[in-house]
């Protein structure tokens, strides 16, 4: 169905007469570029900076979080130019902390890495296209994206109110956003909000007609790699949702800046519909996290074992039942706000169902292995991990999920935990699984093994001595969003602040094995991974020509996904 | 890159609108969900959003035998310059019964303020229940500086509350107001930003 135009759309590519691998100067390449690959590879170390920054502002709060009392935040605020003399303007701090943290890795490290990064690298090879649909659209999202960022690090130096930088917590609940934060930082992080939501709604357009259209001669919906289903699921999730945040937040934008009263009770308004709105786009957004992750660690898991994926139908459609399911419990974030018994059963069974197929894809990923020849290489290391970690994250969702015990949980480090363990350390691991997966395809050198084990080991042990005791914290009362604490939770907190050292080293251990292979690491051949990598893009060099499939890929009846 | 003449690129182009059409429609759906969010509090008494009669309506009801204490809440949002509060701390009646209690306001600053009456019952479950035939919550009111008024609510609790599994068992509901400044006072200085 798909074959007739995409020769067509590769026909007229080639009369522009650009010779094979002929790549266009440096400014041009890289600041106007329209090639899937590098577009890419911009998002990948776009995302590496921000994750940089985002996991910098986390180490301020871990050390802050050390011990109890305010040890070094005053000297942060006169360091970011705020007033340190005043002591809520220092408080305020944390709350800008929190804020940016949160924005940040959502926005500017996880999504422009898993669904720009990767997505843009590999959906296209995977599926024998020669580019994305849309290709400078492909670019407008990309500095879109960093538009976004760039005013969200504004919006850190413009009063916030109380002190500098906007201080709502990434979910930028009214009053606080409104009436409770005067000055225009809100303004910037709600701006930052619109242009990265704008981007990635330009690139989930771009994806699914990507998908749709442009696929090999041969390859079927039912034939695509697991990835790229999960990257048609995340796009359709990015299309329906961030539509409603972008809505409500321009609700937030007049009610602070042109009178309107959509969240002001003394207009008429209700607060709680600004949580319903922003739920009922944030709660797909976790799957917009972690999908694009199930699909990488897919795409290893076959690898590694050396056959298909096991059950692969199953594993398509389970992720399509987790996209729409994810659309009807958004209300298990507010099950404090006053929701009626009915109400709390219906979000608190709705939202165990997730669980059904997520515990598919768990269990296939471990039926692969299973009596699979595997090979212990960096990535299977890695989406070993993944699966582990994703798992505890899991359960602790379930138990979070029921609206009886929520209302002992909320807020507190419980929940920080858990949606840690499922986003820190599920849909982290599943970029660095990637990484290691794709790095040799996109660089054309090879990392080191040793270094990439290592790295594994010592980020495995780092998130687990953060994350872990924050259960306990959780369970014994602990809220979050606070930057002190009673004394009798210092001990796990001192061990999470440990841990955090144990992470930082580990991402040295990242950097320096970058590093290594792009100075001194052997040149990848084609498919380094040997037998096991069966997708479209182990058919190509690495890295790959500047334009791939000059000659479509068909993809015969027997292909293995 | 791609000419749009050629065929591909128009069929790019028609997925590509028909995504943004999703993308747009969910845009206008976000809008729409604020008379929507509202017209379903009120069909369903959702978060203690009480119901409201005509007298007429009201007069077809009636009472029963079973005694229910309705208990009166009145506050001001922070900074308001005005006292409010009910005259009457508790009601007793029967389920079915028009009552009629009195909040008493008062302005206390010295310009003229119009205040907007937000209101819900708790038990929550019991908002679909809770009629209000007459009530100052209805519209806005306005007091003079210094003005005092007594100002009524009308109201029953529908029997039908008997019937239902989650709300039959309660005993009292309280009924809670909060005067806020109205967004469009005239009388009022900047907004509270």
């Amino acid at each position: 169905m798909a074959s007739i135009p995409a020769h067509e759309g590769f026909d007229a590519h080639h009369d522009d007469a650009h010779d094979h691998d002929h790549k266009p100067a440096f400014f041009q390449r890289w600041f106007m570029s329209t090639n899937h690959k590098d577009i890419g590879t911009l998002y990948l170390i776009f995302a590496i900076i921000a994750g940089i920054i985002g996991g910098g502002v986390s180490g301020i709060m871990r050390a802050e979080l050390a011990h109890p009392g305010i040890q070094y935040l005053g000297w942060w605020t006169h360091f970011l130019g705020g007033n340190d003399q005043d002591f809520n303007a220092t408080l305020h701090l944390w709350n800008v902390l929190i804020t940016a943290h949160g924005l940040i890795m959502v926005f500017f490290m996880v999504m422009p890495a898993l669904i720009g990064g990767f997505g843009n690298w590999f959906v296209p090879l995977m599926i024998g296209a020669p580019d994305m649909a849309f290709p400078r659209m492909n670019n407008i999202s990309f500095w879109l994206t960093v538009s976004g960022f760039c005013s969200l690090m504004i919006s850190a130096f413009m009063p916030g109110g109380t002190g500098m930088g906007a201080g709502t917590g990434w979910t930028v609940y009214a009053p606080l956003s409104t009436s409770g934060s005067v000055g225009p930082a809100v303004d910037f992080a709600i701006f930052s909000l619109h242009l990265a939501g704008a981007g990635s709604i330009l690139g989930a357009i771009n994806f699914i007609t990507t998908i749709f259209n442009m696929r090999a001669p041969g390859m079927t919906l039912h034939k695509m790699p697991l990835f790229v289903w999960s990257m048609l699921v995340t796009a359709f999730l990015l299309l329906l949702s961030l539509p409603v945040l972008a809505a409500a937040i321009t609700m937030l934008l007049t009610d602070r800046n042109f009178g309107t009263t959509f969240f002001n009770p003394a207009g008429g308004g209700d607060p709680i519909l600004y949580q319903h709105l922003f739920w009922f786009f944030g709660h797909p957004e976790v799957y917009i996290m972690i999908l694009p992750g199930f699909g990488i660690i897919s795409q290893i898991i076959s690898t590694f074992s050396k056959k298909p994926v096991f059950g692969y139908l199953g594993m398509a459609y389970a992720m399509v039942a987790i996209g729409a399911v994810g659309f009807i419990v958004w209300a298990h974030h507010m099950y404090t706000t006053g929701l009626d018994v009915n109400t709390k059963m219906y979000f608190t069974a709705a939202t165990m169902v997730i669980a059904v197929p997520t515990g598919i894809k768990i269990f296939s990923w471990i039926a692969t292995m299973w009596g699979g020849s595997l090979e212990f290489k960096s990535p299977l290391v890695w989406a070993i991990g993944f699966i582990f970690l994703f798992t505890v994250g899991g359960v602790t969702g379930v138990v979070l999920a029921n609206g009886g015990i929520d209302d002992n949980l909320q807020d507190t480090y419980y929940v920080v935990a858990h949606f840690h363990y499922v986003l820190s350390l599920g849909a982290v691991t599943s970029l660095f699984a990637g990484f290691y997966y794709w790095f040799p395809k996109m660089s054309g050198r090879m990392h080191s093994e040793f270094l990439s084990h290592l790295h594994f080991w010592v980020f495995f042990v780092g998130v687990n001595l953060i994350f872990f005791p924050m259960h306990f914290l959780g369970v014994q009362g602990m809220p979050r969003r606070y930057p002190d604490y009673a004394p009798a939770f210092e001990f796990w907190n001192t061990i999470a602040t440990n841990g955090y050292m144990v992470m930082a080293a580990s991402m040295v251990i990242f950097f320096v094995n970058i590093a290594y292979s792009l100075v001194a690491g052997p040149k990848a051949v084609g498919n380094y991974w040997g037998e096991g990598a069966t997708t479209l893009e182990w058919t190509l060099s690495s890295p790959p020509p500047f334009h791939q499939f000059e000659t479509l890929p068909v993809i015969e009846e027997a292909h293995a996904h | 890159m791609v000419t749009a003449t050629k065929p591909s690129s128009n069929r790019n182009i028609r997925v590509g609108i028909i995504a943004a059409g999703g993308a747009l429609a969910m845009l206008g759906l976000g809008y729409a969900s604020v008379p929507l969010y509202r017209i379903f509090c009120q069909a369903t008494g959702f978060n203690g959003t009480t119901q409201r009669s005509t007298a007429a309506q009201a007069a077809a009801v009636k009472a029963t035998m079973r005694p229910i204490t309705i208990r009166f809440d009145g506050n001001v949002v922070n900074g308001m310059p005005w006292q409010f509060h009910p005259e009457q701390v508790t009601q007793s009646g029967l389920i079915g019964e028009r009552k009629m209690a009195f909040f008493i306001a008062k302005n206390i600053s010295n310009r003229t303020i119009t205040g907007r009456a937000v209101y819900n019952v708790t038990p929550e479950q019991t908002g679909a229940y809770f009629h209000k035939i007459q009530c100052f919550c209805f519209n806005d009111q306005t007091l003079k500086p210094g003005e005092e008024v007594r100002m009524p609510v009308l109201y029953y609790v529908d029997p039908d509350i008997l019937t239902d599994p989650n709300a039959k068992d309660v005993s009292e509901i309280t009924l809670s107001y909060t005067f806020l400044e109205a967004a469009d006072s005239t009388q009022s200085t900047p907004k509270n930003k």
